[in-house]
């Protein structure tokens, strides 16, 4: 008797219609004033001048992106060159973060598939045992990673007693290790949303392909890839931009050679040697690559859809 | 013909995901125990370390340390529970209204944004309007990057509820606020409860946004863990790793099982 509801409204909804406002507003006033207020801030420090003891000269300004992209000389007054010092971080951080993607990509979907293909009971352990890691201290996984892969750690110290190498493979400081330690950081990302794809996957297509004598691995390029794709891509961008802009993992396990975004921006905020502006400049110029990644998906997301 | 299901190798890449994945920490688990002052050799089982962080030379640095972490976490995750219910009762109760797309993207925003960069961005912020860096920041900042993680449990628990039962209850002369209390916010505990749980951990294990708004003086368990690894790692720090470590399985396993009664209500 839904039609003699005294006070739910004219709509017959449960009253929620008339106090959107309300209920939406510690939403917008947290994430406004703490979120996007300090990102537009930041965008703006960008263009400030940098002053010694760290902090800003409100004085506007272009030099923080002109030191992140141009050089000229040691006392300004050559005609500018491009300086690759800073690009050249970028180009290792987005490199790096492609890396870590494909391998979590290589190692992810076997797995995912080999979850979701188990029955009930198994796969939900399984799937507890994937997620656990993730719920563990990111700081506290990198630090672990470190002293099993360290020059006389467990791993070394193991593969030496067996003779199978005679003196300790030098790992930390190592691209590999910082290669190692996004892998190891993000892993359980891939997985996830992979999972979640061939979960829904109708295996009377698999079947129908097998009849038709298609062998395993051509089903699985032919009919399962393209069905499980957004799955993929989704893993992908969870693992790839995190990865992009990670610290802990370039900062523990590498060394001055694997210097990475992060640690460049964070070098630019530590004491008196920090730059504010160029932090931000560097913090924004990683913010846009994010942001045209993401933008990217969304775009593919809803052409798919539109199908 | 082993069905279609079945492919050669994915059984060992899964095994191998494991091993990689729990690897490091066993070995960090075992060697906690380690009697020996030197990291590298093994010198018999003992909880010398795991004394020594609460009684040694470092004790009240880690002591305090926790103290801030975990009333930050407990803190931070209330509030952006509290915010993400409010939120989550709008977006999936309210109908469509203005602003519903802009206001779901502001919701994950902390999500897209890089967390090196919300960390510089809130630095610049709090340093702008002059607000000391310390607890007060560390707590704001927590309860805005918790927000998402609490919402997303909440709303995919909240959108799996018919609105049917709030509305007999509305039939029946329920006002508002009690067909709320009374229907609606116990048919979405499980999701509150994961929400909620998820905050805490992102809280407790969050460092790099914490590392930039902490200011001098002021440390949470893993910046203090983080000062201590730069010195090289010590066989105490093992010991807080792995009791950090049995708080994250143990708060894992409770939010399986809040989702597994989650499951068996709604069926």
């Amino acid at each position: 008797m839904a039609g003699t509801a005294p006070k739910a409204g004219k709509e017959g909804g449960t009253g929620y219609r008339g106090i959107v406002g309300p209920l939406l507003l510690p939403t917008w006033v947290m994430v406004g004033v703490f979120m996007v207020i300090p990102v537009l801030l930041m965008a703006v420090y960008s263009f400030l001048t940098k002053e010694f003891r760290g902090g800003v000269i409100w004085d506007f300004t272009l030099a923080a992106y002109d030191q992140f992209f141009l050089s000229r000389g040691l006392f300004g007054d050559e005609p500018p060159r491009i300086e690759w010092t800073y690009i050249s971080i970028f180009w290792r951080s987005i490199w790096q973060a492609a890396l870590a993607t494909l391998v979590c990509l290589i190692v992810g979907f076997p797995t995912a598939w080999f979850i979701a293909t188990r029955p009930a009971r198994s796969r939900a352990v399984w799937l507890f045992l994937i997620t656990v890691p993730y719920w563990v201290n990111l700081l506290i996984r990198t630090v672990s990673l470190k002293f099993l892969i360290r020059d006389n750690g467990p791993l070394n110290e193991s593969l030496m007693s067996i003779g199978l190498i005679d003196g300790p493979l030098p790992l930390v400081n190592t691209n590999l290790a910082v290669q190692l330690g996004l892998f190891y950081s993000y892993l359980p990302f891939m997985v996830l949303p992979i999972y979640a794809a061939v979960e829904r996957y109708n295996f009377a297509l698999s079947e129908a392909a097998a009849d038709l004598y298609a062998s395993r691995w051509v089903t699985l390029w032919e009919i399962v890839l393209p069905i499980v794709k957004p799955g993929i891509i989704a893993g992908c961008i969870l693992v790839f931009v995190p990865s992009l802009g990670a610290f802990l993992a370039p900062d523990l396990l590498g060394g001055a050679k694997t210097f990475m975004i992060g640690s460049l921006i964070d070098e630019q905020f530590r004491g008196s040697q920090g730059n504010w502006p160029f932090g931000a400049a560097a913090a924004m110029i990683l913010m846009t690559l994010v942001m045209i990644v993401l933008l990217a998906y969304a775009r593919a997301q809803a052409k798919s859809e539109a199908r | 013909m082993k069905g279609v299901r079945h492919y050669p190798g994915f059984l060992a890449m899964a095994v191998g995901c494991l091993v990689i994945l729990y690897a490091p920490l066993i070995v960090v688990t075992i060697y906690s125990f380690n009697d020996s002052a030197s990291i590298t050799t093994w010198g018999g089982f003992s909880w010398r370390w795991y004394a020594d962080v609460f009684t040694g030379p470092e004790a009240p640095r880690f002591k305090a340390a926790a103290w801030n972490s975990i009333t930050i976490a407990m803190l931070a995750a209330t509030t952006a529970t509290a915010i993400a219910i409010a939120a989550a009762v709008a977006m999936v109760r309210g109908g469509r209204f203005r602003g519903k797309s802009a206001t779901f993207a502001l919701i994950n925003l902390p999500l897209m944004v890089p967390e090196i960069v919300t960390a510089v961005a809130c630095l610049i912020f709090f340093s702008t309007i002059g607000l000391t860096t310390g607890y007060m920041t560390i707590l704001i900042a927590h309860i805005t990057f918790c927000i998402p993680f609490a919402y997303l449990p909440i709303a995919a628990r909240l959108t799996g509820i018919e609105d049917v039962y709030e509305q007999a209850a509305r039939d029946l002369y329920a006002t508002r606020a009690q067909a709320f209390r009374l229907i609606l916010l116990p048919l979405m505990l499980p999701g509150i409860l994961s929400g909620f749980l998820l905050a805490f951990i992102i809280s407790l294990d969050d460092f790099i946004i914490t590392n930039f708004v902490k200011g001098a003086g002021m440390e949470t368990l893993p910046t203090a863990i983080f000062g201590s690894v730069k010195q090289g790692i010590k066989p105490n720090i093992m010991a807080i790793s792995t009791m950090m470590l049995a708080v994250s399985v143990l708060f894992v396993t409770l939010s399986y099982l809040a989702n597994r009664i989650g499951q068996r209500t709604r069926s």
